[in-house]
């Protein structure tokens, strides 16, 4: 354990759990504790650094792939690069069936992105806030119980949240673009419930909104929420066995193995489901 | 756990990758992708096409080599069959020419022996009646008794 003696088993499982902050008060640029009060109006600086770091990672691996992408004998990087591209291609075109450039890219973002940043996850869970902690005090003199770095972005509710966002945005504009914007208020409120009487169709209009709302807003949370779930359940396993000594060792190595499973996993589910939704969204009626 | 600004700041990072992804990075690998699965389309189908060609060759160079055979051993058996009726023609014509050789030499030596005969009758007569004349020049005439001379001679 990196932290001090004092410090009880929940302080440390709480220190690992919170992310680092960082938020503009009235007196300037403030970090953590200091910005308990902002509300909305914080930044996850940990998340945001390990995500886009990542991020960039996986655009810089995949890109210098395609630019030297031809149609001569693959290297072995290469081979495993396009293996990839491909796997994530067949369950687009598996799924699908619109002729769409957006879907295909997204699906391979989501996945290598999503797979990347639970892949933290194996980390083990003291290593990096120690670190922090390290540089946090040599370099700013700062106290290490003040340092925070939670190095798993999906264990983050705000990055779950933004990806199914994004993907939620993307099922409603697919849908106008599919079906026209009076189509897709139609879907929302002509299904399931539907009568030939003028009359009874208009009392089924609110049930029927309510009941598509709900189908359609669920979608996003259920991604958000599953992804988050599974990574958050996982990191706080990790920090329990972290946390029981020596004993550790062999209990962090069945976990980190079926964690392995968990990482990939979820990372192809978080894509596949959103090929899925995304293809419900443009395909006439359901 | 409460939702804050890094909800934003992910959704615009999302965005981003995606774009780039979609611009820079997808459609090189999908191309190359695709391009190389045709590649390898189009080497397994010449590989078939040749292969296919190969065995087309060498039906025909089999068939080919029968034929040669075959006029081979007709040309053999044409040429076998010519020799022996040359060597029957010659024999033939040789059998023909010694019957004739001989023919025309047992003709000759007939003539010959005939002429000699003749010209040894006629000396033989001669030299009879000379003989005879000079044995008997006394006491027989020439022209009384030549009827008798003649009988001799002709039958010698």
């Amino acid at each position: 354990m990196a932290a001090s003696d004092e410090l009880t088993l929940t302080g440390h499982i709480q220190h690992h759990l919170t992310n680092a902050r960082m938020c503009n008060t009235e007196d300037g640029i403030a970090f953590n504790k200091a910005c308990e009060d902002m509300g909305f109006w914080v930044w996850h600086i940990d998340t945001l650094a390990w995500s886009i770091g990542l991020g960039i990672l996986f655009l810089v691996i995949f890109r210098r792939a395609a630019s030297r992408a031809d149609t001569g004998v693959p290297g072995k990087f290469q081979c495993f690069i396009e293996m990839v591209v491909d796997f994530v291609g067949d369950n687009v075109r598996d799924t699908f069936h619109v002729k769409s450039k957006l879907i295909a890219p997204l699906a391979l973002t989501i996945f290598v992105w999503v797979f990347l940043m639970n892949l933290m996850d194996l980390v083990p869970v003291d290593f990096l806030p120690a670190f922090a902690g390290w540089i946090g005090e040599t370099a700013f003199g700062m106290d290490p119980q003040n340092v925070y770095m939670k190095v798993v972005p999906t264990t983050d509710l705000n990055m779950t949240a933004a990806l199914a966002l994004g993907v939620f945005f993307l099922m409603i504009g697919y849908g106008i673009k599919m079906k026209g914007v009076g189509g897709f208020i139609k879907e929302l409120t002509l299904h399931p419930f539907s009568s030939n009487n003028m009359f009874v169709q208009i009392i089924l209009i609110p049930f029927n909104l309510i009941l598509e709302l709900i189908a359609l807003v669920s979608k996003p949370f259920s991604l958000a929420l599953r992804l988050f779930g599974n990574l958050y359940a996982g990191e706080l396993i990790f920090i329990l066995i972290g946390a029981i000594g020596l004993m550790q060792l062999p209990l962090h190595f069945v976990w980190a193995v079926f964690h392995i499973l968990v990482i990939v996993l979820q990372a192809f589910v978080f894509m596949m489901l959103t090929i899925v939704y995304l293809s419900m969204a443009a395909s006439e009626s359901h | 756990m409460n939702l804050n600004m890094t909800l934003i700041g992910e959704l615009i990072a999302f965005i981003v990758f995606v774009l780039f992804c979609m611009k820079f990075v997808w459609p090189p690998l999908n191309n190359a992708i695709e391009a190389r699965q045709k590649k390898i389309a189009d080497g397994l189908a010449a590989g078939e096409r040749a292969e296919k060609d190969l065995e087309l060759a060498q039906a025909k160079i089999a068939d080919e080599l029968n034929d040669a055979k075959a006029q081979a051993s007709e040309i053999i058996a044409q040429a076998k069959k010519r020799a022996e009726e040359t060597i029957d023609d010659g024999k033939k014509r040789g059998e023909q020419e010694r019957e004739k050789l001989i023919a025309a030499g047992q003709a000759e030596i007939k003539a010959e022996r005939n002429r000699v005969r003749e010209e040894l009758r006629k000396q033989v007569a001669v030299l009879a009646v000379a003989g005879a004349e000079k044995i008997i020049e006394r006491e027989i005439d020439k022209d009384a008794h030549s009827d008798i001379v003649e009988k001799l001679v002709a039958e010698l």
